[in-house]
């Protein structure tokens, strides 16, 4: 019984449906969401009853030096379905991402450490520290240009 | 010269002290003679006391590793018999921190006032016919009032070593020694008002019948009270290894901490002995003219193991749990146990006073129907009412489909 | 009269007794009740997502190993999964089941640390802990007959399984499966209807179904809130689809329900291992890949198992050289500590470290 994964082309209809310009690209399993938006592409994505995405599988930072892509995993325990948005934000300093962690709660660590390792900032987060390496350590380890 | 113990002397009824003093005195001052037999006896004590818990610890972790699938220690001496003093050895070697803002006067009286009243209990416990070092009339209260100084160091510790642990364990273990006071209290005055003395002697003489059948509940309140004061599982809240680290003696190392160790499991040993004494008949047994001795021993390492089986077996319960265990289940038992002896033993003593050996069989009879029902009457009030109330989880055979009310 | 209190705040950790490792959590205290947490992180950080993207694709495996070392199989049946993920492989069908077999091993000699401890923690004086070590020493040599290590084992590989299973290995699974039966009667009978050990934990840190969602947990601690959520049933991988198995769920989501569902795990485990070894059938173990694996560039796979501790993810990148451009570890015990918040404050100082228990982390997925 394998679950269904929701495609880049459904999930970019129904965003576009319901908030208009959110929606940056798509391909066949991945949709972009504007930066500034995505606590409200969240909201909806766990809310809307079609969806019903409440469970927060994994937030991931990928670098790819030019920009870089925020990969949201998640499961819809009802719906039985998957799916994953990612959010690409440019440029290597002073990173501002909208939280998440009002919509899904276990986005509270997982948003720290990017914090921590990748050095993109999520506003809106209460206790946006440092996790693993203590404050004050100077960089961003897990970026490519980290050596 | 020729100094001779006058028979009036209250120490005249202590052979031992007798003996030694009468051999002194023919060629020494009366003084002097008087000054060698009270170091003798208090020697004679001390490593009663020392040795006394170096063979529990021994016992303990044989018999620990047994009911664990382990072997326990085993390397030195036969069956391992000498790992304690090769632990001893280890922690003289041992540095002897104090920790820094500590206050030091206290934190170095506090492992000397845990072993003094060991010692001073040893010392009115009969190891067999007028083999006690000290037979005081009073000795049941002796006892009480002696083994709650124990509180004292414990609460001394756990303030003078500047660390919260120790301070969380001192404050548990006051609370539970104060608590469980009570109830112990209680049930030994069932004792006494049957052997109708004080004196552990006279105890043991009036055991024709050990108080164990007499007054069932009192024994089983004895134990889980005694067991308490001692922080044994499953009331070791004060030394919570796996919450609060050692309790309150989580600061103290090397010999400090050698003897603190000498304390708890010397206490062990001495508690199992008045529990053998009081509710076992002590020395009492088959040729107990000559191996007195023997029959207490052995009775005193039955308790011990008691409290060993104790420990392998039960988890800890929480600080409340164990409040409400004293308060709502040992206290009223011991209450209604000491009402049914004092109504038997109003109504069957003789004219003199005396209770025979019949009289005390119909009072175990009695008392072991009163200890089943109110064991099981108590037992289903304090019940946790937690375990009623939430649902037994559930074993769920439908593959893949997801059961959740969220709402 | 009243007297003034103030609360106390005590650093548990990180060296004590039992916080699972070097977990440190800033606990403010009054008198015995918790009023505030905050747990701290990173005393064993030793930067496995860095290290992952200047090894190759195989020698990531044993990076895998240090995770959870208490489910060292697991970790590298996630890893390979998302590997064979990205180069799009299949493994021969004996693999799937020795991986299946190794897996659930692993998850028995996981969930009994889990149990040992958990019990541990309330108090019992090692005896259920040792009891569950006895069965786990021999799980760990049936591992060091398959690969030659007992803790950091190393034994799959992507595309398979790195050899198969020596001859004398059958009869040793036999003999621990027939020996194991008693053993965890024997643990039961001491611990699953104990007086003390339920009213330590039932009702004690309920975790509602909502509040585990929305905090992603994952593993037996969801099941134990009631939610019948098992990747091996939802997204079969390996042979899951070919055996059968229930998945136990709890009702209340306390710390009984936490340990009931693990205990019973344990024996689903025990029923997949046997039907793995009646199917299992002779054949190739490992697909001829090339020594060196290059994914197409640009791929990304997302690879998940059902670990013991709950979701176990690894999020692979490919930029098409020989090591990945980046390698994402959802660690279950990092996220499942989400939860702590709502698992201990208001409760009593006994019950954090028997909640924290329950939970199961495991430092080296927490802080990687």
């Amino acid at each position: 019984m394998a679950l269904r994964e929701v495609s880049g082309q459904d999930l970019a209809d129904a965003l576009n449906g319901a908030l208009p310009g959110t929606v940056q690209g798509f391909d066949e399993e991945v949709v972009w969401v504007q930066p500034s938006r995505v606590h409200a592409v969240a909201e909806y994505l766990r809310d809307d009853p079609s969806h019903d995405f409440q469970f927060l599988n994994s937030i991931s930072a990928v670098d790819y030096v030019e920009y870089f892509d925020l990969v949201y995993h998640l499961t819809s325990l009802r719906q039985l379905s998957t799916a994953v948005f990612k959010v690409r934000v440019y440029g290597r300093d002073e990173l501002n991402v909208p939280s998440v962690y009002r919509v899904w709660r276990g986005a509270d660590f997982q948003e720290r450490e990017i914090w921590d390792l990748m050095g993109i900032r999520f506003n809106g987060h209460p206790n946006m520290k440092r996790i693993m390496l203590w404050e004050g350590f100077e960089g961003h380890p897990l970026r490519k240009d980290f050596l | 010269m020729n100094c001779q113990l006058a028979s009036d002397s209250v120490l005249y009824a202590n052979g031992l002290y007798r003996v030694v003093y009468n051999v002194a005195g023919s060629f020494l001052p009366c003084w002097l003679a008087y000054l060698i037999a009270g170091l003798v006896i208090i020697f004679i004590l001390v490593n009663a006391v020392l040795l006394g818990a170096a063979v529990i610890t021994w016992g303990e972790r044989r018999v620990l590793g047994r009911f664990q699938n382990r072997v326990g220690p085993n390397r030195w001496g036969p069956f391992g018999m000498f790992q304690p003093i090769a632990d001893l050895l280890k922690l003289l070697t041992k540095e002897d921190l104090r920790p820094q803002g500590s206050d030091r006067i206290v934190f170095a009286l506090v492992p000397i006032l845990m072993v003094a009243p060991l010692i001073l209990l040893t010392a009115v416990i009969p190891f067999a016919k007028n083999a006690a070092l000290a037979s005081l009339n009073v000795g049941v209260l002796y006892i009480l009032a002696v083994s709650s100084v124990s509180s004292v160091a414990i609460f001394m510790a756990g303030w003078s070593s500047n660390n919260r642990y120790a301070m969380f364990g001192a404050a548990r273990a006051v609370a539970v020694l104060i608590s469980y006071e009570v109830p112990v209290v209680l049930s030994l005055l069932g004792v006494v008002m049957v052997a109708a003395s004080m004196s552990l002697g006279s105890i043991v003489e009036a055991q024709a019948l050990p108080f164990i059948l007499v007054m069932p509940m009192a024994f089983l309140v004895f134990l889980a009270g005694m067991s308490a004061e001692l922080n044994r599982s499953p009331f070791d809240v004060a030394e919570a290894e796996s919450e609060i680290i050692a309790g309150y003696h989580t600061e103290y190392s090397g010999v400090r901490f050698a003897l603190i160790q000498a304390a708890e499991f010397g206490g062990v040993g001495v508690v199992a002995a008045i529990a053998a004494v009081l509710f076992l008949g002590g020395w009492s047994g088959p040729w107990s003219e000559y191996l007195g001795w023997l029959w207490f021993l052995l009775k005193t390492g039955v308790v011990v193991f008691l409290f060993i089986w104790f420990r392998a077996t039960y988890p800890r319960l929480r600080i409340d749990q164990i409040m409400a265990f004293s308060w709502k289940f040992l206290l009223p038992l011991s209450m209604i146990n000491l009402a049914a002896v004092t109504l038997e033993v109003f109504f069957l003593r003789g004219d003199d006073g005396s209770l025979t050996t019949a009289d005390l069989g119909i009072m175990a009879a009695i008392n072991i129907v009163v200890t089943v029902v109110s064991v099981i009457v108590f037992g289903n009030l304090i019940r946790d009412r937690v375990t009623l109330r939430t649902r037994q989880p559930q074993q769920v055979a439908v593959p893949g489909v997801p059961t959740i009310e969220v709402s | 009269m009243t007297i003034r209190t103030e609360p106390v705040t005590v650093n548990v950790g990180p060296q004590h007794p039992s916080t699972h490792g070097v977990f440190r959590v800033r606990i403010t205290f009054d008198g015995e009740d918790i009023v505030e947490v905050e747990p701290v992180f990173g005393y064993l950080h030793r930067g496995s997502e860095k290290l992952a993207e200047e090894r190759n694709y195989v020698q990531v495996i044993t990076l895998t190993d240090r995770l959870d070392y208490t489910s060292s199989m697991i970790n590298n049946q996630a890893y390979c999964l998302a590997v064979e993920k990205l180069l799009e492989v299949e493994p021969p069908p004996r693999a799937k089941y020795l991986r299946t077999l190794t897996a659930e091993l692993q998850r028995i000699a996981s969930h009994l640390i889990a149990v040992g401890f958990f019990v541990q923690e309330l108090g019992a004086f090692g005896t259920p802990l040792m009891y569950s070590f006895r069965s786990r020493e021999r799980i760990l040599d049936l591992f060091e007959m398959l690969c030659g290590a007992r803790v950091t084992v190393s034994y799959m590989r992507p595309g398979g399984v790195f050899a198969d299973a020596p001859r004398d290995f059958w009869p040793a699974l036999d003999r621990f499966l027939e020996d194991f039966e008693e053993e965890l009667a024997e643990m039961e009978q001491l611990l699953l209807e104990n007086e003390i050990l339920m009213v330590r934990t039932r009702g004690v840190s309920p975790i509602p179904a909502e509040v585990a969602i929305n905090c992603s947990v994952s593993g037996p601690v969801l099941r134990a809130s009631g939610i019948n959520w098992d990747w091996r049933k939802q997204e079969p991988y390996d042979a899951y689809d070919q055996v059968e198995f229930d998945v136990p769920i709890g009702s209340n989501g306390d710390n009984y329900d936490r340990f009931w569902v693990r205990m019973q795990e344990i024996h689903q485990s025990l029923r997949i291992v046997r039907q793995c070894i009646a199917q299992i059938e002779p054949g190739q173990v490992r697909l001829d890949l090339p020594l060196v694996l290059r994914p197409e560039a640009g791929r990304e796979a997302y690879g998940r198992v059902e670990a013991s501790k709950g979701e176990l993810a690894f999020y692979l990148v490919s930029d098409g050289g020989i090591s990945p451009y980046r390698c994402k570890i959802r660690s279950p015990s990092l996220i499942n500590l989400t939860i702590i918040e709502h698992l201990l404050v208001g409760w009593k100082l006994a019950d954090m470290i028997v909640s924290l228990g329950s939970i199961d982390i495991n430092m080296g997925e927490v802080d990687r």
